[in-house]
């Protein structure tokens, strides 16, 4: 199981590095939409609850790119039907799907974390306030990887894949909106870093684990031929 | 060979008519008018049961999905289908009534503070994308599982959901039965609980003609094309419903 997910990611990382696409894209995406908040909120600066909003949203909307061309590969170049007939467990390309989702978010968020301080936050972000900021990101990676991989895989099938995929992934993404509004908002106030609720940690960890669980149990249905 | 659909059909039909009637007309002559909120308060006994019976039926539909799963047969597929079916047109009717109620007592149609309505429209809105997702997989037999998939998926998530929401919020809902204010009083929670049962007979009457009206317009299918041949019957249709199949 170990060594099927590690040549998996693998692989998927390789595919990235070879030609590189959906990180670039996301990333770009996401410095874009930092100018269109610019212009839209017509603010020179945002925080607060403001701030958790626009690097929220952004994040989000960022994700589902990555979501929409998470199998497509596989789908149109044959993967899938080579990982089927290989005799190993179903659930490994789960794993393996979501950990380089979780990899190209993290990548993702390594780009638009710093140009959103830069472009748009008014404070500026101490040292342990970035630290808060980087756990609830984290979580929220993992949330949006594991039901992302969910949902692309449940896409790649339709007919209408890049419809599919944001109609079904908002409306379940909503409670990691919450949490990580929620949450952030605090850190990213003018009057410098408030604490961090925990609540909206527990809540994150929460809806992680739920949807692991469940994407473990269902995952095997999405993939027979 | 054919088999007859429906049957028992007629008395709970009439059962569910006489439950509706008796729970209107408690509704209306018998429940006292509410202390703070007057007549609108009313829209309670069509409001509240519809959401329950509307969430349940979500909960019935992930269920069939599960049995679907597990046991491979399509029939279950049906059930999980028709039951998520009826419960968002009676989301819709929750929406509504829910809308009508928060302009009379608060003043304006949404209420973002309330946590119980935001948290259906979220679920609500997730459940419409279930017939388009059926609608784009045109294989039917890959069309049933990714859609039980799906309603597990949604029938998972509306506790969270609704968790998520209710932390999010103070809310400002009144509760149904205990809260800090004190219990319904006894006559009102009679009649509650009296439009709570019409509301599930509705449901289930509705569910099951709509199961005998699948079944039945599958099999007079088959029996027009045994009488004409394969060229005067066509090609199935893509569809969001599944294929029914007939024995």
């Amino acid at each position: 199981m170990f060594s099927t997910v590690a040549t998996l990611l693998r692989k998927e990382l390789r595919l990235e590095l070879r030609t590189p696409q959906t990180v670039p894209a996301m990333a770009l995406f996401s410095v874009t939409t930092f100018v269109v908040f610019h212009f839209a909120l017509q603010a020179r600066s945002v925080e607060g609850d403001l701030a958790a909003g626009v690097l929220c949203v952004t994040i989000l909307f960022a994700a589902i790119l990555g979501v929409n061309r998470l199998f497509v590969a596989d789908h149109e170049e044959g993967g899938f039907d080579g990982f089927l007939l290989a005799p190993v467990d179903r659930t490994a390309l789960l794993v393996a799907k979501a950990l380089s989702l979780l990899a190209f978010l993290v990548l993702l968020e390594l780009v638009a974390v710093p140009a959103f301080i830069l472009l748009l936050l008014e404070p500026g972000l101490g040292v342990s306030a970035l630290a808060r900021l980087a756990l609830v990101l984290f979580l929220v990676d993992i949330g949006i990887a594991v039901l992302g991989t969910l949902v692309a895989a449940l896409a790649i099938q339709t007919r209408t894949r890049d419809l599919i995929v944001p109609i079904v992934a908002l409306p379940l993404l909503i409670p990691v909106v919450i949490a990580a509004a929620r949450g952030t908002a605090p850190l990213l106030a003018a009057a410098g870093a408030g604490a961090l609720p925990g609540r909206w940690l527990a809540l994150l960890g929460l809806y992680d684990l739920v949807f692991g669980l469940l994407a473990y149990a269902v995952f095997d249905f999405l993939l027979e031929e | 060979m054919t088999k007859l659909y429906g049957t028992g059909l007629r008395p709970l039909s009439l059962a569910t008519a006489l439950a509706v009637t008796v729970a209107f007309g408690f509704a209306f002559f018998y429940a006292p008018l509410d202390a703070d909120q007057g007549f609108v308060q009313k829209i309670f006994y069509v409001h509240v049961p519809m959401a329950i019976v509307a969430l349940g039926g979500f909960v019935f539909g992930a269920i069939m999905a599960i049995q679907h799963l597990r046991t491979g047969d399509r029939r279950y597929d049906l059930r999980s289908y028709v039951a998520i079916h009826l419960s968002i047109v009676l989301g819709v009717g929750v929406l509504v009534t829910g809308m009508i109620w928060a302009q009379a007592s608060w003043g304006v149609w949404f209420e973002w503070r309330e946590p119980t309505l935001v948290s259906f429209l979220i679920v609500f809105l997730l459940y419409c994308t279930y017939q388009p997702l059926r609608f784009s997989i045109e294989d039917p037999e890959k069309q049933a599982r990714y859609a039980s998939v799906f309603a597990i998926t949604a029938g998972a998530f509306v506790p969270l959901n609704f968790l998520a929401v209710r932390l999010a919020e103070t809310y400002i809902h009144p509760r149904v039965f205990a809260s800090a204010e004190g219990a319904l009083p006894a006559s009102m929670q009679l009649v509650f609980l009296s439009s709570l049962v019409a509301m599930t007979l509705l449901y289930l009457t509705l569910w099951r003609y709509e199961m005998a009206a699948k079944h039945t317009s599958a099999q007079l299918k088959s029996l027009r094309r045994k009488l004409g041949g394969d060229e005067s019957a066509p090609a199935r249709v893509r569809s969001a419903a599944p294929a029914v199949t007939t024995p």
